[in-house]
């Protein structure tokens, strides 16, 4: 359990360093992957169309200009628009695609939650069901059956 | 209250429906009709053509559409990375010196591409008709979006009266110019 909890912790710490770490010096994997094709609609590391190769190459000059991630991903928009990044940005309308999964989330889970909640109290107090669903006369008619068949 | 929140949940789940189709609804009608547009004119029906208001690629400010109105105007949709574009602009560019005198204005649209790799282009073509650039693609979508090159024919009364999809030879422009400025 400790470990667990160290292991978090190293995370939790490690984390915004890697993403400030991938903020000054992207890498051109890294941006081919979050980048895409304008023609193709896919991300730039799977296309080879004529377009792609531009954007590839303009994102290897701006990385050996020591450009930043933020700044290579500014100068794409500004020339193909919002729709070349993979994932919308997070600011102005676009926030409500991150938003709204976590909203639903938030306004699901109590939901749940309260349905089952009453579900077990339902089970909890039905009514008691009987020790067996057979008519009584039935019960007795096969224990006569089965007394017969042991002394025989 | 078991009741009040079911009716809660209910119309919360019927507005969150709604909301969600309003904005497939706005996207539809801001963001689409292009390939209805060049459906309309591949019948015939001149549909009037979208106004557009873009950035000249030369830096000499904006350039509106409407402000060609009473000229037949030739709208060229190209980039930088599409090889039959290039191909066509220097025959673009010696149309354009014969029909300037005539009324015809002849209007290039970069789409989906650097400026800058456009800049390098019309100056190596010499082009002297307007170019303008569409780097998100926007009006380009409102004509109809990719492939490149698509070339619209709009007449003196803002109308779409040709088109053509793919490369153009000398004879398909004079074919589109021709057409739109022989009296209706």
């Amino acid at each position: 359990m400790r470990a667990v909890l160290l292991v978090a912790v190293v995370a939790a710490l490690l984390a915004p360093a890697a993403a400030l770490a991938s903020q000054q010096h992207p890498t051109q994997n890294e941006l081919e992957s979050e980048i895409m094709c304008p023609v193709c609609g896919t991300t730039l590391d799977q296309s080879d169309s004529a377009v792609a190769q531009d954007m590839k190459m303009f994102i290897a000059h701006s990385i050996a200009a020591g450009d930043t991630k933020s700044q290579i991903e500014d100068a794409l928009v500004a020339q193909f628009g919002e729709a070349v990044l993979a994932a919308p940005p997070k600011h102005g309308f676009n926030l409500i695609a991150w938003l709204l999964p976590l909203i639903g989330l938030l306004v699901a889970a109590p939901i749940v939650g309260w349905a089952a909640w009453r579900w077990s109290r339902a089970r909890d107090t039905g009514p008691p069901v009987p020790p067996s669903g057979l008519d009584p006369d039935i019960e007795r008619r096969i224990d006569r059956e089965l007394a017969r068949y042991e002394t025989s | 209250m078991g009741r009040r929140l079911k009716l809660a949940a209910q119309v919360l789940a019927v507005a969150l429906v709604a909301g969600l189709f309003g904005l497939l609804g706005w996207k539809v009608t801001h963001q689409g009709g292009g390939a209805e547009l060049v459906k309309k004119a591949s019948e015939g029906k001149k549909p009037v053509a979208p106004d557009f208001r873009l950035a000249r690629l030369d830096g000499g400010g904006h350039l509106d559409l409407k402000s060609f109105r009473n000229k037949v105007v030739l709208v060229n949709f190209w980039a930088s990375w599409c090889d039959p574009c290039k191909r066509e602009m220097p025959r673009l560019e010696q149309a354009y010196r014969r029909y300037r005198d005539r009324g015809v204005v002849f209007l290039g649209v970069d789409a989906q591409d650097f400026d800058s790799s456009a800049k390098r282009e019309v100056l190596k073509v010499g082009t002297s008709y307007p170019v303008v650039y569409d780097g998100a693609g926007k009006v380009l979508g409102r004509y109809g979006g990719l492939p490149l090159p698509r070339t619209f024919v709009i007449d003196r009364r803002g109308r779409l009266v040709d088109f053509q999809l793919g490369e153009l030879e000398q004879a398909d422009i004079n074919r589109l110019v021709d057409g739109a400025l022989r009296p209706a």
